[in-house]
């Protein structure tokens, strides 16, 4: 068998050795219920209390601000239809802009006794956890939302949230760190716009600021306080540490709805027992995050992308390059097709990942690639190609020397040629 | 997720190129869904059977979509046009020991490139008569 390189590691990471010792004894030996009031479950609780310490440092926040749940998927459903649901549930208290014609269904306008839909801003680059959440609001006629565009670079302008912020914002929702092209969005400057708008808006009628930060865990200032943001969601599993948890930091003060019923936990915002195992093993790989990791993988990943673009010709970096994660690249080959890529590489054992459509179940290509406003020809074959703490230069190596002789295969399949561009057979119908 | 033979057919794919003085040539897909194939095909008389004696394919897509390709010639070399004509997808993925329910398209396009070809010759001959 030959040896494995994985290179996808903003798809998932391997637990760390010291994460899965910390984890361990919460299997077998302190396997009590941390919500117990016996010595079985308060042995377990000094693990929830110890990890929770360890994620309120790491964000700079109150340990009563962090809640553990089963990943970002979960956390990011919560900031966003928390927010929602409880303005629903509470007393109108949003007046009608001037001019502005009631969307709410006449039906829901008694229940509800408001006239205007809350109103979310996000961008068209979002997870779909995120993008997914939003649009059953949409459906179930909760709120409004604006999708924001990209530029050609893959990121949010500042102006372009100022612009589509209204009278009945309630939420703004970017993520921190794109997951497909590594774009870094402007999360303090937007978070200090959003400090400066609620100056001048009474409590009741405040913006809220959501970053998913699943991508930027690793490798970004994640101090909340310096972002400005009221939501924050992370998952263990992105960072060494296990799947299946994560937390959403939520500032005191935030007016949120749990959306998952059936105990107290959690500050009576997520029910359910604790997974105890996965908590500990969570703080224990947040507490490891440090810059010299960050530094070393960036230096690998700029030689990745230089020893890329300069011995494949008419090979594209997508997104921009320096406001970038520093272990992200993601490029287009034009004539080689993405899966198939993908699938030459794994069978040389190195693993990346695709966005092409042949690669995705609903055979659409990606919607961040389509969002930056990338043709076809460049969507389809592109392939994301993600770094972590134990890449090494020899991998990087045999990548570069790999890859070169995929891609020029590929092309000779396809009849593009190996050095030159050459154009495509027209469309002739699906 | 592929059989042994697709990944065999798109490491090493049978009949890769173009053929420059084709007789008959078909082009299916575009780049709008990612998958693109053409098949080059050159008819020759022999003993009063017109037979697919040479064949070629260029295509962009997956693996599936190449591996299909490649099956696709090496099934319809040497065959009479009208039994060439018969190839369906279902023949090509069967022979390539199945294939992932999504990925069934690929078959039926190679199937359809082939048709086109076999139709382009036929409307070569009748508009050289």
């Amino acid at each position: 068998m030959k040896d494995k390189i994985y290179l996808d590691y903003a798809a998932t990471t391997p637990l760390d050795p010291e994460v899965f010792e910390a984890m361990k004894p919460y299997f077998m030996e302190d396997f009590g219920n941390a919500s117990s009031a016996h010595q079985f479950g308060q042995k377990a609780r000094q693990g929830l209390d110890k990890a929770r310490g360890e994620v309120a440092e790491f964000f700079g926040c109150k340990p009563e601000e962090v809640i553990f749940n089963s990943g970002a998927t979960e956390s990011n459903n919560l900031a966003i239809k928390g927010i929602i649901y409880k303005i629903h549930s509470s007393p109108p208290a949003r007046d009608l802009p001037k001019g502005e014609k009631s969307k709410v269904p006449a039906e829901d306008e008694a229940r509800q006794g408001r006239q205007s839909l809350p109103h979310i801003i996000t961008s068209k680059i979002e997870h779909h956890c995120v993008l997914d959440t939003c649009k059953n609001l949409e459906e179930t006629k909760m709120a409004e939302v604006t999708y924001l565009e990209v530029n050609r670079e893959g990121l949010v302008e500042i102006s372009e949230v100022e612009k589509a912020i209204k009278e009945n914002t309630v939420l703004i929702s970017i993520m921190y760190a794109n997951n497909e092209i590594g774009t870094v969005q402007p999360i303090e400057e937007i978070g200090k716009l959003v400090r400066k708008i609620n100056v001048s808006r009474q409590e009741k009628d405040k913006i809220y600021f959501h970053t998913d930060a699943v991508q930027a865990t690793n490798y970004l200032n994640c101090n909340v306080d310096s972002l400005g943001v009221d939501l924050l969601a992370i998952s263990a599993h992105k960072f060494y540490g296990p799947k299946g948890v994560g937390v959403l930091y939520i500032r005191k003060g935030t007016p949120i709805k749990k959306i998952q019923d059936g105990g107290a936990h959690e500050y009576d915002l997520r029910a359910g027992t604790y997974n105890i195992g996965g908590i500990v093993g969570l703080g224990k790989a947040i507490s490891m995050i440090n810059g010299e990791t960050a530094q070393r993988v960036k230096k690998l990943r700029d030689k990745l992308i230089d020893g890329v673009l300069k011995n494949i010709p008419n090979s594209k970096l997508n997104g921009s390059p320096e406001k970038r994660l520093q272990n992200n690249a993601n490029f287009s080959f034009p004539g080689a097709e993405g899966e198939s890529i993908m699938m030459a590489l794994d069978l040389e054992g190195i693993a990346v990942s695709t966005g092409s459509a042949c690669a995705s179940e609903n055979l659409q290509p990606s919607h961040v690639l389509t969002a930056l406003g990338l043709g076809h020809e460049d969507a389809h074959t592109s392939i994301r190609v993600t770094l972590g703490k134990y890449t090494n230069e020899q991998e990087i190596d045999k990548f570069l020397e790999i890859l070169p002789k995929v891609i020029e295969r590929l092309r000779k399949i396809s009849g593009s040629g190996g050095q030159a561009k050459k154009k495509l057979p027209d469309d002739f119908g699906c | 997720m592929y059989s042994k033979k697709v990944v065999e057919q798109f490491l090493h794919p049978k009949n890769m190129g173009f053929i420059k003085d084709a007789d008959g040539v078909g082009k299916v897909g575009n780049i709008v869904c990612g998958d693109q194939m053409t098949l080059y095909i050159k008819v020759k008389n022999k003993k009063g059977k017109n037979i697919i004696d040479d064949i070629k394919f260029e295509s962009f897509g997956c693996a599936a979509a190449i591996a299909t390709s490649s099956m696709i010639t090496e099934m319809a070399k040497g065959k009479e046009i009208g039994e060439a004509m018969k190839l369906k997808r279902d023949d090509v993925a069967e022979e390539l020991g199945g294939l992932p329910p999504i990925k069934m398209h690929c078959s039926n396009m190679a199937a359809q490139a082939l048709h086109k070809a076999i139709e382009d010759y036929k409307n070569k001959l009748k508009s050289s008569r």
